[in-house]
């Protein structure tokens, strides 16, 4: 099997630039891809990219051929909808192609425009992720849903508020030097607590924002690597997916989130690695407290163990494992169909040495990305290496 | 692209287990009810096959009177076509074989707690007219 390489990454800055059309942002983030990766883009044989709201925020379709054509390559072009996970799929299916030998170069990547549409116009797109006919016709909304896998935590494990606090504050505080993310700013736990209810345990800081954004990626294969004699010291070394009931309430345990558990196994036993050897991770925390379901699905945190882990710095710029050194898609910005991409460049800049958090990790070797649709009925998990 | 399927066809597929709309219908009448498989699995229609084993052996049972709050959030922030329904309680009940989400109505919704029994019915939106599964408290029916 053909090891897949990072070549190179790209993203625009995380925020509200609401003139710009999706095909505008991807074609900045694919031109910084190409330059990092000092690849022509002649080269890219195949397009893996991910968009979820195209259809409502700018009536487009078919969005393959018109990134394609942003990016200025020539090829077959497929655009991927796995909700919030819309990216990290792409990316997945990137790194099938390369392995099974059916392309060498692949450009993947993802790119969302929300902000064009106002907060209530958003929150209705944002709700066709949810089951149609038992969540949302029955009041239950993205928050909401979160919110009662909160609670449900809360009553099964304990925990509280100021546990999710903690989270808002230490991924605001990793957002402060990135130069992509939508908010750098600090935000105390006290700002954290006093936010506006959004959807009770919920508050306005433990929510991720509405942000137009694109990522995307240059991946290759090993051969390709060597042909051409590129720098491309990061490899993603597993890939792994998980599908759970689109609907919450047919869950077993709404305090869990088992498909991230799967993928996060395969990705692992892909690898070739455990969760023990996982020095850095970028999770998928829309709301604070889907960051705490994802480092106990990948297996950093027994159940019920994981939300005090900011809370004791063990997930902080300085802890032991730290996460969401970029500042997460709750300061970082959460473009809903470039998250998954823009998680794995965030994960190889880390790793590479070239991010400006990478000094709280200079000896990292392994680094994880989750990235999660839905209330996690979709999940991606990819291990990236890198060579020291 | 047409359609070939010959209209009676349709009727016979669509019907069998009924339409979310049927299943509306029924919890309306106070004949609420899910669908079980033959290895105990509960659903609710539309459904051709138990989504657990793909058995399309599905039974029609009734739903149990009450059910428990299972998890509840009291959503401030709400979609447009709920906009004038907040604040409001949203919750998850477990019927046993299965479980529903809906609003809680009869109580303050700071007031609804997990836990709590409280029976099914449909109503409608303060915003639309649109039905809606809505549960209330046991003790107040």
């Amino acid at each position: 099997m053909e090891p897949v390489r990072v070549a190179g990454v790209g993203l625009t800055h995380f925020g509200r630039t609401p003139a710009r059309t999706g095909r505008e942002l991807f074609a900045e983030a694919a031109d910084r891809a190409f330059a990092d990766a000092n690849v022509d883009r002649s080269a890219v044989e195949e397009l893996a990219v991910g968009n979820f709201m195209g259809v409502d925020a700018e009536r487009q379709g078919h969005q393959g051929p018109i990134l394609a054509d942003a990016a200025g390559v020539q090829c077959p072009a497929t655009r991927y909808e796995s909700a919030c996970a819309s990216a990290g799929v792409a990316v997945r299916q990137a790194v099938r192609a390369i392995r099974a030998g059916d392309a060498d170069v692949v450009l993947a990547g993802g790119t969302e425009r929300m902000t064009n549409l106002d907060t209530p116009a958003v929150t209705d797109a944002l709700a066709i992720a949810a089951d149609e006919l038992f969540e949302v016709r029955a009041g239950v909304t993205f928050p909401g849903a979160y919110a009662l896998m909160a609670q449900a935590y809360f009553d099964a494990f304990g925990g509280d508020r100021t546990d999710l606090a903690h989270i808002a504050s230490k991924n605001h505080e990793n957002a402060l030097v990135n130069e992509y993310a939508q908010y750098q700013r600090e935000i105390s736990v006290a700002e954290a607590l006093d936010a506006p209810m959004v959807a009770s345990p919920l508050g306005l800081f433990d929510a991720c924002p509405i942000t137009d954004g694109a990522s995307a990626l240059v991946l290759v294969s090993e051969s390709y690597v060597e042909e051409y004699d590129l720098d491309a010291p990061v490899t993603i070394t597993g890939s792994g997916q998980g599908g759970d009931r689109a609907a919450l309430a047919e869950r077993t345990h709404i305090a869990q989130t088992p498909a991230a558990t799967t993928a996060a196994t395969a990705a692992y036993e892909d690898a070739g690695v455990g969760p023990e050897d996982v020095d850095v991770a970028e999770v998928h925390d829309c709301f604070t407290i889907a960051e705490v379901l994802a480092i106990e699905s990948l297996g950093f945190y027994e159940p019920g163990e994981g939300i005090g882990a900011a809370r004791r710095g063990e997930t902080t710029a300085d802890g032991q494992r730290p996460i969401n050194l970029s500042g997460g898609l709750k300061a970082k910005g959460h473009p809903v169909g470039a998250t998954g991409g823009s998680q794995i460049a965030e994960m190889t800049r880390l790793l590479r040495g070239d991010h400006p958090n990478s000094d709280h990790v200079p000896e990292a070797t392994v680094g994880v990305t989750h990235n999660a649709g839905g209330t996690v009925a979709s999940a991606v998990v990819h291990v990236l290496e890198v060579d020291r | 692209m047409t359609d070939d399927r010959d209209s009676a066809d349709e009727t016979a597929w669509s019907s069998e287990h009924g339409s979310y709309e049927e299943w509306l219908d029924a919890i309306a009448n106070g004949e609420g009810y899910y669908l079980e498989s033959p290895a105990g699995y509960g659903s609710l229609p539309p459904r051709r096959v138990c989504p657990h084993t793909g058995s399309p052996a599905l039974t029609h049972k009734p739903l149990p009177e009450s059910g428990v709050i299972v998890s509840v959030s009291v959503v401030h922030v709400a979609a447009p076509g709920f906009a004038d329904d907040v604040p409001y309680a949203t919750a998850m009940i477990d019927f046993g074989p299965v479980r529903v989400s809906g609003i809680v109505r009869g109580r303050d919704p700071v007031a609804v707690k997990t836990g709590q029994q409280v029976r099914i019915g449909v109503e409608t939106r303060e915003t639309t007219d649109d039905r809606l599964v809505v549960f209330r408290p046991v003790e107040d029916s």
